[in-house]
């Protein structure tokens, strides 16, 4: 890789060792890529909030945790303030609903000396896999270096940012550095359509917008798709059902949608003047697989607990929440659990919805997610979420049965213990 | 005698290893994918799940999902349940970061698709800094019912 004089300089060790370090590991990555360069960023969302097993695994302090789990370097050093703008994603615990997460004392003290670490060292403690929801709203063109494949693929389609989707060791070190590989989704090439999944179907609530994505991710990969047919104006909400299915059932990381997304006003401009390599339809069929491939792991109907917020809620999908159970209680013996980001929960607070979900036995958490935290309630056999992500992923993380449907069909199943969805 | 069937393709760096090599057709997942405590696939949808790619040589055709890929595959390497070498055929970043932080041989951009050539339980040496992969002794057929 060309190196410019900065970079030359951190990778001698003239901005320390810990930086020295970062950029160690952003060549080796750059390199393995094919990355000719790296490019400046200001805008970079890790994950360094320590759970239990990398603390034991790493050791030492947090300086050596940091560095063995976030940089991969044996430590040894000090960690100085973060150098780009940086946020905190989604991490393992709330720090205020952790006794319901079943955290012990000790594990929550170690995960708050954590948090306030990162905080020590300049990283915003948004704890959310929705950035682009509480105030990280990066700009057309903007580089960033991301973390979250859902919020990845919100912000390079839907607001024309440039990311590819980092890990945690990429993040660290673009955050020590204010440097990320130029490669991928950095490049304007690579960001036009080569797939064309023409929609025949109707697609207007989350649950239609979390089946295409499901459906799209599965048959364009790492591709970029393109989607034509949509007759409905998609919201934030849609859309981040939308990205985080076709995220998770592939590895989508940019899409179009002409006329909606960011970089592309007509098919023409999606697919960059070529001819797709691939054409698909998404028509009834292609959307009762989905459905069908969604709920492949569940067959019992006595439900256990009702998962909504992933990828975290908006403030608007909580009042809905509030509203679909109405004067209603969830059932004894089932549990309903809403995640949403520390600052929407605290909206959600001063808006009356807080105290609403508690008078319904409801939990409204922030911070984590029953995945990332690998948390149910005890004894929990059978979930059920309106999140195409979320069910592909806890069933396998928990090993549970898991349903999924939409926002009502989940409500109904907290207020009666008993799943009753269809398509 | 049978030739040696070897593919050639770009090394990224870790060694050189011989090990029992597990081979899908499907992309892997790491995060949600693989338990980093015991090296199990855990996606209930993939057709290794339940396997182990604990010492393995793992030989895939891409890596998907969440961005926790790296995070899972450097989280195994600690709890020593990582895999004995990759071999794979889609370049991305949640791969390029996994290899950085994996420690082990891996071979990508073969002049054969490896996910074709190689059999889940062939003995396989994976030479990660020339880029060569040789099929050293081929699991039973009959056994495989390949």
């Amino acid at each position: 890789m060309i190196l410019a004089d900065d970079e030359r300089r951190m990778l001698g060790g003239g901005d320390g060792p810990a930086v020295q370090a970062a950029m160690e590991l952003l060549v080796k990555y750059g390199e393995v890529l094919g990355a000719e360069r790296l490019i400046d960023t200001d805008n970079v969302c890790g994950a360094n909030i320590f759970n239990a097993q990398q603390r034991k695994l790493a050791g030492g302090s947090l300086d050596d945790v940091f560095a063995q789990i976030s940089l991969d370097s044996p430590g040894g050093f000090e960690i100085p303030r973060v150098r780009a703008h940086s946020c905190q994603l989604i991490g393992p615990m709330d720090t205020l609903e952790w006794q319901v997460q079943g955290v012990p004392r000790e594990t929550r003290d170690a995960i708050l000396d954590s948090e306030s670490y990162s905080a020590r060292h300049g990283i915003h403690l948004m704890n959310t896999c929705t950035p682009y929801q509480v105030g990280n709203v990066p700009t057309r063109g903007e580089h960033c270096a991301w973390m979250e494949s859902s919020a990845v693929i919100y912000v390079n389609s839907v607001l024309g940012a440039m990311t590819n989707v980092e890990g945690r060791e990429s993040a660290a070190a673009a955050m020590l550095t204010g440097k990320i590989p130029y490669w991928g989704y950095h490049l304007p090439e690579n960001r036009h359509a080569t797939v064309h999944v023409e929609v025949t179907v109707d697609v207007t609530t989350n649950r239609d917008w979390g089946l295409l994505g499901y459906a799209v991710g599965k048959v364009a990969g790492e591709t970029v798709p393109v989607l034509t047919g949509i007759a409905d104006t998609p919201n934030l909400v849609k859309l981040k059902h939308f990205g985080a299915a076709a995220a998770t059932s592939g590895g989508v990381e940019m899409y179009h949608i002409p006329g909606v997304t960011a970089e592309a006003q007509t098919l023409e401009q999606a697919l960059g003047g070529n001819r797709p390599a691939l054409t698909v339809k998404y028509g009834p069929a292609e959307r009762e697989a989905a459905y069908a491939r969604l709920n492949t792991t569940a067959a019992d109907t006595a439900v256990d607990l009702v998962m909504i917020g992933c990828p975290h809620a908006s403030l608007d999908q909580i009042r809905d929440v509030c509203d679909l159970l109405g004067e209603r209680t969830v059932a004894p013996g089932t549990e309903l659990w809403l995640f949403t980001p520390r600052g929407i929960r605290l909206l959600a607070e001063r808006s009356g919805y807080g105290d609403r979900l508690r008078a319904a036995g409801a939990v409204l958490m922030s911070d984590t997610c029953p995945a990332m935290g690998r948390f149910v309630p005890d004894g929990t056999r059978v979930i059920v979420t309106d999140s195409a992500k979320q069910a592909h992923y806890l069933p396998a993380i928990m090993g549970v049965q898991g349903w999924f449907g939409d926002t009502g069909e989940c409500v109904d199943a907290a207020v009666t213990g008993r799943w009753e969805g269809n398509l | 005698m049978t030739t040696a069937t070897v593919l050639q393709g770009r090394g990224l760096g870790g060694g050189v290893c011989e090990g029992e090599a597990l081979v899908t057709r499907e992309a892997i997942a790491g995060w949600g994918g693989i338990d980093s405590r015991t090296g199990t696939v855990i996606e209930s949808r993939h057709e290794l799940a339940g396997q182990s790619i604990a010492g393995k040589v793992l030989v895939f055709p891409a890596a998907k999902g969440s961005s926790g890929w790296s995070g899972i595959f450097h989280l195994a390497r600690l709890e020593g349940v990582g895999p004995k070498a990759m071999v794979f055929n889609v370049m991305n970043t949640k791969i390029a970061l996994a290899v950085v932080v994996s420690h082990v041989p891996c071979v990508t951009a073969l002049d054969q698709d490896p996910v074709e050539v190689i059999r889940t339980g062939d003995l396989v040496r994976v030479d990660g800094d020339r880029g060569v992969i040789e099929v050293l002794k081929r699991k039973d057929v009959n056994a495989s019912g390949i």
